[in-house]
C-alpha cells in the first residue's frame, strides 16, 4: 500500500531523530510528560507535512516542527503570571554588568546546578544553548530551526552564555 | 584585532564559526592578551561544563512505541484494511476526531466499496469530514478571525502557494468569520470558515490542476453535510452541519461569486 510505504520511509527518515525532538521539546516544556506528548503530536504534524519535505536536513526540518509544537503548547498551557514576557532589548541591558564566575567555579559545576541554571533562562536562550551544545548544529541550522537570522543565533547564543554563567556564578559563588 | 572585537569572535570562534582571516587574527591577538585569553578559557570552560554534565535527555522507550502506534493509526485512516490497528490506539489530543473517521471510513469503505472501490475523492472527503470535525473539536477553527473578507484574503499570502478566493456572505446570512491553513491531500490548503447562526461552515480550497468547472452532489455523513465543486481553477470541499438546503444555498452562492475563468 502506498500509505504504508509512505509511512515506512517516514519512520526510517525522520524516527532516527526521535532523541533530538525529545530533547528540544524537554528543555522547551521543562517536564517529562509534556515533552513526551509535544514530541508525539510533532510527530504526527511531521508525519501529515511529510510530503512536502524536499530532502535536506532531516533533523533541522524535525526540529522547527518540534519546536512550533513546543512554543503552540506553551502559549496554551502557561498560567499568565509565569508567562515571561521577553524584551531583547531590556534583557540585554540587564546582562552587560556583573563579573563572570571564575574558571574554579564552572569546572565543580555539578549536573543539578547546571540543569537549573539552564531551565531558567528565558526560552530563546535556552534553546539556541540546547540546539548548539547538545545537538551539535551549526548557526545556519540554528538560525533556521529557530526562524532568525544567523546574526540573531549569535548574539543570542553570546548572551545565553553570559546569562547562564551569571547564573552558576550566583548559584555556586557562595560554595565556592 | 582589538580586544572588544577578540571578545565578540570567541564564541564563534569556539563554535568554530569564524572564517579563517578571522580565526588567525584572533589567535594572533590570544597570544599576546592575557584578558581575551582568559574569557576564552572562561567560555572553554562553560562549554566544557554543559557537555561533561551529559544534559541531554534521551526519549524514553514507550514514546517510541507510542509514536509508531499512532504512526499505524493514522496510516490505517487511509489504508482500510488495517483500519484493525485503531483499537491499539493511544490516549492523545486527536484521538476523539480520528477515532470518528475510522469508523466513518471502514463503514463508508464497507458499503461503498463494492460498488465503485475506494476512489481518490472518498479518501479526500473523509480527510475533509476529519478536518471538519477536528476544527470544532480542537478549538482551532480559525487562524485569523475577521468578517473582512480584504483581511482574511492577504493574510493567506506567503502562507500558501497560491491565493484563494474569498467571499463574504454576510448579506445573505452566512457571514465571513475567519480562515487557517489546514492539510489535505498531503498538501496545504485554505480553510475559509463561515457561520450559520450557531453553525460553522468550512470551505476548504486549493488549485485544481483540472481546470474544469464541475459539481457533485451532497455527501452525508453523522449529521454532516458535504458539497464539492471546481470553479475557476479551484477545488472547494464545503462542509458543515448546517441543513442540507442550507449547505446547498451557501455553495450557489459561494458559486454564483466565483468568476468560472478567473484563478
Amino acid at each position: 500500500m502506498l500509505e504504508t510505504a509512505r509511512r515506512e520511509r517516514f519512520e526510517q527518515t525522520v524516527l532516527p531523530h526521535l532523541d533530538a525532538a525529545y530533547n528540544l521539546a524537554r528543555w522547551l516544556t521543562r517536564n517529562d510528560q509534556d515533552a513526551q506528548d509535544v514530541t508525539q503530536e510533532s510527530f504526527l504534524r511531521a508525519f501529515r507535512f511529510f510530503d512536502g519535505y524536499q530532502g535536506g536536513n532531516v533533523r533541522a526540518w524535525l526540529l522547527t516542527i518540534v519546536r512550533n509544537t513546543c512554543y503552540t503548547w506553551l502559549h496554551q498551557n502557561r498560567a499568565p503570571s509565569s508567562d515571561e514576557v521577553f524584551d531583547e532589548e531590556i534583557h540585554s541591558a540587564e546582562i552587560s554588568g556583573g563579573a563572570s564566575p571564575e574558571l574554579q567555579v564552572l569546572a565543580s559545576a555539578d549536573k543539578e546546578t547546571l540543569r537549573r541554571a539552564l531551565e531558567e533562562l528565558p526560552e530563546v536562550f535556552r534553546e539556541v544553548l540546547v540546539l548548539r551544545e547538545f545537538e551539535g548544529m551549526s548557526y545556519k541550522e540554528i538560525a533556521d530551526v529557530a526562524s532568525v537570522s544567523i546574526g540573531t543565533v549569535m548574539s543570542r547564543l553570546a548572551r545565553a552564555r553570559t546569562r547562564l554563567r551569571q547564573a552558576l556564578g550566583a548559584a555556586l559563588g557562595q560554595e565556592s | 584585532m582589538s580586544c572588544e572585537l577578540t571578545q565578540r569572535f570567541v564564541p564563534g570562534y569556539l563554535d568554530g564559526e569564524l572564517d579563517l582571516v578571522r580565526t588567525i587574527e584572533l589567535e594572533t591577538h590570544l597570544k599576546s592578551c592575557a584578558a581575551c585569553a582568559q574569557e576564552l578559557e572562561n567560555q572553554q570552560a562553560l562549554r566544557d561544563a554543559l557537555r561533561r554534565g551529559s544534559l541531554a535527555y534521551v526519549a524514553p522507550a514507550a514514546l517510541r512505541e507510542r509514536i509508531q502506534s499512532s504512526l499505524g493509526a493514522s496510516t490505517a485512516m487511509k489504508d482500510p484494511e488495517r483500519a484493525i490497528a485503531w483499537y491499539a490506539l493511544p490516549n492523545w489530543r486527536w484521538a476523539a476526531a480520528f477515532a470518528v473517521l475510522a469508523v466513518f471510513s471502514v463503514t463508508s469503505w464497507q458499503l461503498v466499496s463494492g460498488l465503485r472501490g475506494p476512489s481518490n475523492d472518498q479518501r479526500i472527503e473523509a480527510e475533509v469530514f476529519a478536518s471538519h470535525v477536528r476544527s470544532l473539536e480542537a478549538n482551532h477553527l480559525m487562524d485569523v478571525a475577521s468578517t473582512d473578507q480584504h483581511t482574511v484574503k492577504p493574510w493567506f499570502d506567503g502562507k500558501l502557494d497560491f491565493s484563494p478566493p474569498v467571499e463574504d456572505l454576510a448579506s445573505d446570512g452566512y457571514p465571513l468569520v475567519g480562515g487557517r491553513l489546514d492539510y489535505l491531500e498531503g498538501r496545504e490548503v485554505a480553510a475559509l470558515v463561515y457561520q450559520r447562526r450557531k453553525h460553522f461552515i468550512n470551505v476548504f480550497v486549493w488549485p485544481d490542476a483540472s481546470g474544469a468547472n464541475s459539481a457533485r452532489g451532497m455527501e452525508s455523513w453523522q449529521g454532516y453535510n458535504l458539497i464539492r465543486w471546481s470553479r475557476g481553477g479551484f477545488q472547494f470541499w464545503a462542509a458543515s452541519d448546517v441543513s442540507a438546503p442550507d449547505l446547498a444555498e451557501f455553495v450557489r452562492l459561494i458559486q454564483s461569486r466565483v468568476s468560472p475563468g478567473s484563478k
